[in-house]
């Protein structure tokens, strides 16, 4: 290890001083003459670090290793040991070694990786995911073995509660409470769900995460199986994720091998297997209740709670049910600590959350980030803002059940409080950046479209409902709407919040009353005036010829229905009355020639 | 029945004897209707009657589990299943077009099977893969960043390797 080059850096500043850092620097030149390591290493003094209360401070690099308290008679260890053998003092270091830690040293002076923070995605794009020595190596199982064997089921689901982690499917229960529900339930047989049935469309957090890292998501489930007395796991996982499906297969047979899973975990008294089982493509599966009737072989179908799963739940059994995220929480919470773990987030709202950027933004992608860091700072800073120079004007949070906030609230600390209030709500953590090409009243029908097709039908309120709100938004984004419509759609949505049964129905209208709240002119243009000022409302369109047109017949000899008609070399015309407006010609013009309005 | 058809129905009805021994067997059935999808490529009326006096359970509960999850097929479908994401990234980015695109191309509407069975179009709710949007997914592969040029491409490929004579395997 001689050729091995290192840089010392010693803090300098008045208190490390006083605290003897100019006699280190004495000891450390002598220890390297001894070692012949003068040419090797180079020994520098720094400014004051601020971090007073542990000086001296030693800093090593290559390797960021920070040394705390050093003491003279610690240097010849120092230089035997990690300059000679390379091997840090690791009694010496300044541990604040978070598991999340790991990530930023990576990837932490990327601007995209910046200002995350990752504990749920903590060893996605680290580790080897279908190699469990790597999960192992990166302190993986340790927090189940420090449960198992330093830690009651109880001291368990305290250390969860004061952690203050909240649920991250969407509704943000306080995960400790529902992990104590069901702990107090008697009976041998009781479940933990990892719920895996990611249907939110464009959000993707679930199965990256699992593709990335699916240990952690069965270390969080044996975690919670200890803690609330539980011998079985299922995974209810979308049949539509072939590879995640494959890495949870190949690591719960890897977890068996190795003794984690399966009778008399790690020597101790605690059972534990995991199972897999498939959705098979309802979006209304991501409810609890109809999660587990699913499970059990039935439509998934809601039920009224309560009872809460945590008392009847899958076969009649108490079961714990929670995410994906929430799941790869866990771990991290047992091992650094709840103290550490509260400290890290907003008043309300603990922790980190994954977003799924994605629409028009520049990087779109999984973003993790401390609770409370704000919007623009994940359009902007995260995720490189609107490409193209396009005007930002809307995101789009929390999937078909929640809604779209405009610019004025681009500076939201994000928690589940603040997002509530906005309007819009946290959800899975889908976020949709959307700009001035896209018309919010066809946003809102879209997402309405999904949830009147995914709506179960149990309960009248979603199942007529929300056909009926899609029906107005039909009619107003092909130019057909009423005076009086955006009243009826706002007096159905807010019955059907009211009355439905299970959260598909109750946020079923959030986008469409949010865009009505923040973006009410563009539906009044659409029903008065007949326009889309985003051009996105074929019906609203009109295609007009310009007078940069050659006469070159492109757009004549496209056009499905004859509606262009002209000479050869002269300035062609669109019979408005024949044009379906399919655009075909604005397509076909090389010149510019053609206006869309 | 034909032969290969046997073939699958034997696979089918060992993995219904597995899971017939397990607790709660009945909760299986989603398990074993993806079991029969992926040898069947569909759910055929004579296997699900099979499913049913199997397990025991009422044909009229297996056709209700059936219908109400998108994933199952009810009738044969083509060689290649085409999967236009339209999830609220594609929608965004122009799903609609490379839709409309497929339909004209494939002369079909959504859900339906081309004359020649060699495909089958299908709208799927979100693929995942928001990042390169708008997608489409043909059998596994991923299809992104499309437009309307480059879906059509991707068509052509499928049907110039139908249409050669099978090489090798």
């Amino acid at each position: 290890m001689r050729d091995k080059k290192f840089k010392l850096t010693l803090c300098d500043g008045t208190s490390c001083i006083h605290n003897q850092s100019k006699a280190l620097q004495q000891a450390l030149q002598a220890e390297l003459q001894r070692h012949n390591l003068t040419e090797a290493v180079s020994v520098h003094l720094s400014g004051c670090l601020g971090m007073c209360s542990k000086g001296p401070i030693l800093i090593v690099n290559p390797g960021y290793i920070l040394y705390g308290r050093v003491r003279v008679e610690d240097i010849p260890e120092i230089v035997e040991s990690h300059l000679v053998h390379n091997k840090a003092v690791t009694r010496l270091i300044i541990t604040e070694d978070h598991l999340y830690n790991r990530f930023f040293r990576i990837f932490g002076d990327v601007d995209f990786f910046g200002k995350q923070m990752r504990i749920a995605l903590r060893n996605c794009g680290i580790i080897d995911p279908e190699n469990i020595d790597d999960y192992l190596s990166l302190r993986g199982y340790e927090a189940l073995a420090k449960a198992l064997e330093t830690m009651t089921p109880q001291q368990v689901i305290a250390e969860v509660k004061q952690s203050g982690l909240r649920g991250r499917g969407g509704a943000g229960f306080p995960s400790g409470l529902k992990w104590e529900f069901t702990a107090n339930q008697d009976g041998d047989e009781k479940y933990v769900i990892c719920n895996a049935d990611e249907g939110d469309p464009g959000a993707f957090m679930d199965r990256s995460a699992i593709e990335g890292d699916p240990h952690t998501v069965l270390e969080g489930m044996l975690i919670a199986g200890y803690a609330i007395g539980a011998s079985k796991g299922i995974i209810y996982i979308r049949a539509e994720y072939p590879l995640a499906i494959k890495r949870l297969e190949k690591a719960i047979v890897a977890a068996r091998e190795h003794g984690l899973l399966g009778e008399k975990i790690l020597g101790s008294d605690f059972s534990f297997d995991i199972e897999i089982r498939l959705g098979a493509g309802a979006f209304v599966c991501g409810e609890e209740t109809a999660l587990i009737h699913s499970i059990e072989g039935h439509r998934g179908m809601p039920r009224p709670r309560p009872p809460y799963p945590s008392v009847v739940g899958l076969f009649g059994k108490p079961t714990l049910i929670n995410n994906v995220e929430t799941w790869a929480s866990i771990p991290v919470i047992i091992l650094d600590g709840a103290n550490w773990f509260g400290t890290v987030g907003t008043e309300t709202s603990k922790g980190t959350k994954v977003f799924a950027v994605a629409g028009r933004v520049h990087n779109t992608g999984l973003v993790e980030v401390p609770m409370g860091t704000t919007l623009r700072e994940i359009i902007y800073d995260i995720c490189g803002g609107i490409p193209g120079g396009r005007a930002f004007k809307a995101v789009q949070t929390g999937g078909p059940s929640g809604g779209c906030l405009p610019e004025a609230y681009l500076d939201t600390e994000i928690d589940y409080e603040s997002l509530a209030k906005a309007g819009s709500i946290m959800g899975s953590g889908g976020m949709i950046v959307i700009d001035e090409d896209s018309c919010m009243v066809s946003l809102a029908r879209f997402f309405l479209e999904f949830t009147q097709d995914e709506s179960c039908g149990k309960c009248t309120p979603c199942r007529e409902g929300t056909k009926r709100m899609y029906e107005i938004l039909t009619r107003i984004s092909e130019g057909n709407g009423q005076d009086g419509d955006i009243e009826k759609l706002e007096r159905l949505g807010k019955m059907i919040q009211r009355s439905s049964l299970c959260g598909l129905g109750q946020s079923a209208p959030n986008p469409v009353l949010s865009t009505l709240k923040n973006f009410r002119d563009e539906y009044e243009e659409h029903i008065q005036s007949k326009t889309c000022r985003a051009g996105q409302c074929a019906a609203l369109l009109s295609y007009t010829v310009n007078e940069k047109c050659v006469g070159c017949g492109a757009c004549r000899r496209v056009c499905p229905v004859d509606a262009v008609e002209g000479t050869r070399k002269e300035m062609h015309r669109i019979l408005q009355d024949k044009c379906i407006r399919c655009g075909q010609c604005y397509d076909a013009c090389k010149f510019d020639a053609i206006t869309k309005a | 029945m034909t032969e290969l058809a046997q073939d699958k129905m034997t696979t089918l009805r060992e993995f219904m004897a597995e899971v017939s021994q397990k607790q709660y067997a009945d909760s299986y059935l989603i398990a074993v209707l993806h079991k029969a999808q992926e040898l069947f490529g569909y759910l055929p009326r004579e296997v699900m009657d099979e499913v049913a006096e199997t397990l025991q359970i009422p044909t009229a509960h297996i056709w209700g589990v059936a219908t109400f999850y998108h994933y199952f097929n009810l009738e044969p479908i083509g060689r290649h299943v085409i999967s236009v994401c339209m999830g609220t990234a594609c929608f965004v980015k122009g799903a609609q077009q490379v839709l409309d695109v497929l339909k004209k191309e494939l002369n079909v509407e959504v859900g339906k099977t081309t004359g020649d069975m060699l495909f089958t179009l299908q709208e799927a709710r979100c693929l995942g893969a928001c990042g390169i949007a708008p997608l489409i997914m043909i059998d596994d592969k991923i299809y992104g960043e499309l437009d309307a040029k480059k879906t059509v491409d991707i068509i052509n490929q499928y049907r110039k390797a139908a249409a050669e004579p099978q090489k090798g395997t």
